[in-house]
């Protein structure tokens, strides 16, 4: 039942794809100031917002898993953690290539960026010490504290930040302007086989994990006889 | 050796000896682990070495002329504090782990939350103390007037370093059985404490150069203490969570 | 009431149970002897008990508190592997510590009576890095026991003590007993744990295999409870110690 939820998903975030690479490509035409590169933006954004999501996501189920000590929860948080990160990745090497071609520059301290870099820095962290600790429940707590924290992080992160760029201001990514409507239908129509897309891979995720736990659990079996 | 005949132990009837307060609880923590870590001052000579060392460093790497180093002194001292800092928390809960001493804290009736605000209290004291020694270390070196501004000065330094300090006791507690923890500790910790080293660095800078706080600086001011709060917070709840496993 | 309740206690690591379904009760005055090979769960159910880790199920209750609020803790004293000693601070300075932590009402005194107890009322300003295993244990003990707590849970004492220490423990324990405490001992070390016991448990990986009464035969035949469930007996030439 699973794997036709997650195949039917993948076919319509595909054929999403498929029909907003066209729009893209061959309907909307270049923009005035920045030429053919900024179609780069339909991904470039929705990939932020759906790491965003994803940091959420995963505060929400370390949470749940304080409160319920159901360890799938455990597991949810990981996965939407490491999704996450794949998302945030693409935000960040999408801003690069984008800041490249339109300034010359790779790294430009824009202050979105730099925010999504330090959270992709502490989420990270937070994959690391989960490969660090052997008991499934003893990492899940220490993991679930440290998914807290990052998420009190985040907001305070990007705060500060954003007033630490204003007082040097520097290209920004896309930096104001109002949108043509037509692009920015394209961008939040986009947004959604990212989203499928996310939801697919989280659910191969976590069932990597459940394996992982059965493995686990009949490994301490086949010691304890 | 006979113990001593104590009333009321006899068939499951309680005792209830009067429990110390919260803030008793605490301080108990914090002096045993001041007094331990005078008696062999490592982590404190080891920080106090390291600050010294990075001060010396960083004019190798910079070559400063007076004026550049006013406008920088904001971000050396913090990364300074920030390093020296790390040797003195990693310390915090390790020191737990020989003989088993954490298991017989947590065993003991006091609640998680008051051994972390302990343990908290006697490392701030200690970064502190390494702080306000490198403070002059660093005028002399750079041949910098620091104190014009001293008082918020003062404040600033306590706002940033009760912030790294209490998001480094937490995460001691959490990697203290680790591996590596003596790595994981510096990479887990500080991302997170990129907030409180920006405003930090943000203020200090111009009260190093002898500016007053003017308004514009008042939101990093209230970021320090909004971290401060909120990350306070945030440990105090979590504290039993860490330690009882 | 009794001064020990355990009911239904699971402990996971993951989806493994380490612990299972375990219940029991302990009255006081009762010496319960916890045996069961390595890994069968004995220091996992007594660190439950002493407030150090939270079952998954079930609950354990200290003369009427749940095992983690503040009053059980009170009447717990804890022996475990580690003698829970500071090394830089001295033997008066570790035991003034844990009675302050007790909230004893004099923790200078109540120190310094423990120290002359144990025989090291003239090291008591020696640092415990400098003490030898056997002044270690005998610190260890009078922490153990300063806060004259009901409950004693004690992992594996007997191990690698001397035969002082062997000799002051098994005095104190007896005393204990006279008084009406509860005691639970889990060890391997047959022999010194069974003279003492009253009743006996047997935990066979995670699940409490047997719970009764010493009886002679198994003080006669300290490995009889090992083969009724066809476990080898601990120590033996093919099991690693410890």
């Amino acid at each position: 039942m699973r794997q036709k939820l997650m195949i039917v998903l993948t076919l319509i975030a595909a054929a999403l794809l498929a029909r907003n690479l066209y729009v893209m490509l061959l309907q909307l035409p270049d923009e005035a100031l920045q030429g053919a590169i900024y179609r780069i933006i339909f991904f470039h954004v929705p990939a932020a917002w759906t790491a965003l999501l994803c940091a959420t996501a995963a505060g929400a189920g370390s949470i749940l898993y304080l409160t319920s000590k159901k360890i799938s929860y455990d597991g949810f948080a990981a996965s939407v953690t490491e999704v996450g990160l794949a998302f945030g990745a693409i935000n960040l090497v999408t801003g690069m290539i984008w800041g490249r071609i339109i300034w010359g520059i790779w790294w430009t301290w824009d202050p979105r960026l730099t925010s999504m870099l330090v959270g992709w820095l502490i989420y990270a962290g937070y994959l690391m010490l989960r490969s660090a600790i052997e008991d499934p429940t003893k990492r899940a707590n220490m993991a679930a504290v440290v998914s807290i924290f990052a998420f009190a992080d985040v907001p305070i992160i990007f705060f500060s930040i954003k007033w630490w760029r204003t007082q040097h201001p520097q290209p920004v990514v896309w930096g104001g302007g109002q949108m043509d409507p037509a692009m920015k239908s394209v961008l939040f129509l986009n947004w959604i086989p990212l989203l499928l897309l996310a939801a697919v891979f989280i659910m191969i995720r976590m069932n990597q994990e459940r394996s992982e736990r059965q493995i686990d659990a009949l490994r301490r079996y086949a010691h304890a006889f | 050796m006979a113990i001593p005949a104590v009333r009321g132990i006899a068939a499951g009837k309680r005792v209830q000896p009067p429990r110390l307060s919260f803030l008793r609880q605490s301080l108990t923590i914090a002096s045993k682990d001041l007094r331990s870590e005078l008696r062999t001052k490592e982590a404190l000579n080891s920080s106090l070495a390291f600050s010294l060392v990075i001060l010396l460093l960083f004019s190798f790497a910079f070559e400063p002329t007076e004026e550049q180093t006013r406008q920088i002194s904001g971000g050396l001292l913090w990364l300074v504090f920030a390093f020296a800092g790390a040797l003195i928390l990693n310390r915090s809960f390790a020191r737990e782990l020989a003989n088993d001493c954490l298991d017989a804290l947590v065993a003991a009736p006091i609640s998680g939350a008051a051994l972390f605000f302990g343990k908290t209290l006697a490392n701030l004291a200690l970064l502190l103390a390494v702080e306000l020694i490198s403070l002059p270390v660093f005028g002399i070196f750079y041949n910098v007037r620091w104190s014009e501004q001293i008082w918020p000065l003062m404040l600033v330094v306590l706002l940033g370093t009760w912030g790294l300090t209490v998001i480094g006791t937490m995460f001691s507690a959490l990697t203290v059985d680790l591996r590596l923890r003596e790595l994981m500790l510096p990479m887990l910790v500080y991302p997170i404490m990129i907030p409180v080293l920006l405003a930090a660095v943000q203020l200090t800078t111009p009260l190093v150069m002898g500016q007053p706080l003017t308004p514009e600086l008042a939101p990093w001011l209230r970021l320090l203490a909004a971290y401060d709060v909120i990350f306070t917070a945030l440990a105090f709840g979590l504290a039993e969570t860490v330690l009882v496993r | 009431m009794n001064p020990i309740e355990v009911a239904g206690v699971w402990k996971f690591y993951g989806d493994f149970p380490a612990l299972r379904d375990i219940s029991f009760a302990a009255e006081a005055g009762a010496c319960l002897a916890l045996l069961g090979r390595n890994g069968a769960g004995k220091t996992t159910l007594l660190r439950i008990m002493a407030g150090l880790s939270r079952p998954a199920r079930g609950n354990v209750s200290v003369c009427g508190a749940q095992a983690r609020d503040l009053a059980a803790r009170c009447s717990i004293g804890v022996l475990g592997h580690g003698v829970s000693l500071y090394d830089e601070l001295s033997a008066f300075e570790n035991l003034r510590l844990f009675a302050r932590i007790y909230g004893l009402s004099e923790p200078a005194r109540t120190a310094m009576e423990w120290l002359e107890r144990t025989g090291l009322d003239r090291v008591k300003d020696g640092l415990v890095r400098e003490f030898s295993r056997g002044m270690r244990q005998r610190l260890a003990v009078a922490r153990a026991f300063l806060h004259d707590p009901a409950v004693l849970l004690l992992d594996e004492p007997f191990t690698a003590l001397d035969d002082r220490a062997i000799a002051l423990l098994q005095t104190l324990l007896r005393d204990a007993l006279a008084e009406g405490r509860t005691i639970v001992i889990s060890t391997h070390q047959l022999r010194e744990a069974l003279e003492l016991a009253t009743h006996v448990a047997l935990l066979v990986r995670g699940r409490l295999a047997h719970a009764g009464e010493r009886t002679t035969q198994m003080l006669e035949d300290t490995g009889w409870l090992y083969r009724q469930y066809g476990e080898s007996q601990p120590g033996s030439a093919f099991n690693r110690h410890g």
